[in-house]
């Protein structure tokens, strides 16, 4: 009961005060993060609008399999690390810890698909900044790409990219939590640093939700 | 927060339902996947046709989005102010947007020749 009191800050009247306090808190910060990610879908946009030709083609290069895996992989970790939160409402810390190490197993494996479309993309030459002529000129054909082909690998690139780094952050956090639950840290009167975690968790889901279609799927039909 | 919301607050979302959400979640994934191979310009014509295929995905994705915000993050069971919170995002984000594209979509010069 000790380490319970001692998670109450001296400047909240209660646990109740505490927690809505820090759960609007929590969303003013991911309402921040929607206007980030917000920036380069604003981008994205725009060019796709004025490119839509070049967009479609240059989708079509990407592995629609590879990334529909790698959506129900993040749905997989967005469901354990809701179960993760469910453990620790219920005061099970077991539960935390083996919720949140499946959590940690699903993120792990959308890096390492998004390591492999990455190299797949290196071999390919279609890095901006790095592979001109495969972005200026089709390898095979050695008919020039359409105007904006660069464009929207360097959005893919930004965007899946800013994603990714969003996941290596979370990963060590899960981490912590984890063995926090494991300690008895956590009981099911206070378990907002998990809750929290899972805000944020869930919303990088929420990205990928979108990251998926507007990348993935835009050249699936075959427009040319 | 008034004695329903917090009632509700206390129970929150069971372990089914959790579940239940997670499969909505997989059978959207598939649907939209299907919804891109299928390319409805034969039948509406390129414009709407594309219109309609870009509709459908952001469609998906966006009740996707929702069940997990409402769900997963307990949006459901939380305050109003956080659901106010919530749909301000989408309000600013909407905003950021589309008056951006008031801009492009109105511009008559030449502007994107400036990209190679």
């Amino acid at each position: 009961m000790s380490s319970l009191a001692s998670s109450l800050q001296h400047h909240f009247t209660d646990f109740k005060q505490q927690k809505e306090s820090v759960v609007l808190g929590m969303w003013s910060f991911l309402i921040q993060e929607v206007m980030f990610f917000g920036g380069l879908f604003a981008t994205y946009t725009v060019f796709r609008s004025q490119y839509s030709h070049a967009f479609a083609e240059a989708s079509g290069l990407l592995n629609v399999n590879l990334g529909g895996v790698n959506t129900i992989v993040l749905i997989c970790s967005s469901l354990t690390m809701a179960m993760a939160v469910h453990a620790a409402s219920k005061g099970k810390n077991g539960g935390i810890a083996f919720w949140l190490v499946l959590t940690i197993l699903f993120g792990s494996i959308f890096l390492g698909v998004k390591v492999v479309e990455y190299k797949e993309k290196w071999d390919h030459g279609l890095i901006p900044g790095i592979h001109d002529e495969g972005l200026r000129f089709d390898h095979e054909t050695h008919q020039p790409r359409p105007t904006g082909f660069w464009l929207y690998f360097a959005l893919y690139f930004a965007m899946t990219g800013l994603h990714a780094i969003h996941m290596i952050i979370g990963i060590p956090i899960l981490a912590t939590l984890a063995i926090n639950g494991l300690r008895g840290k956590y009981g099911p009167e206070y378990y907002t640093p998990v809750e929290m975690t899972g805000l944020y968790w869930h919303f990088v889901d929420i990205v990928w939700i979108f990251l998926f279609p507007l990348l993935y799927l835009i050249g699936a039909h075959g427009a040319h | 927060m008034d004695a329903t919301t917090h009632h509700e607050e206390h129970h929150g979302p069971t372990v089914k339902m959790y579940f239940a959400i997670f499969a909505a979640l997989s059978v959207l994934t598939v649907a939209t996947v299907l919804a891109a191979k299928f390319d409805f310009a034969p039948m509406l014509g390129v414009g709407l046709g594309a219109f309609v295929n870009n509709a459908v995905a952001l469609g998906i994705a966006c009740t996707k989005a929702s069940l997990v915000i409402l769900f997963f993050m307990h949006v459901k069971y939380e305050s109003k102010l956080v659901g106010l919170a919530v749909v301000a995002s989408v309000i600013w984000l909407a905003f950021l947007v589309l008056i951006t594209m008031t801009d492009y979509l109105t511009r008559t010069s030449d502007w994107h020749l400036f990209v190679r």
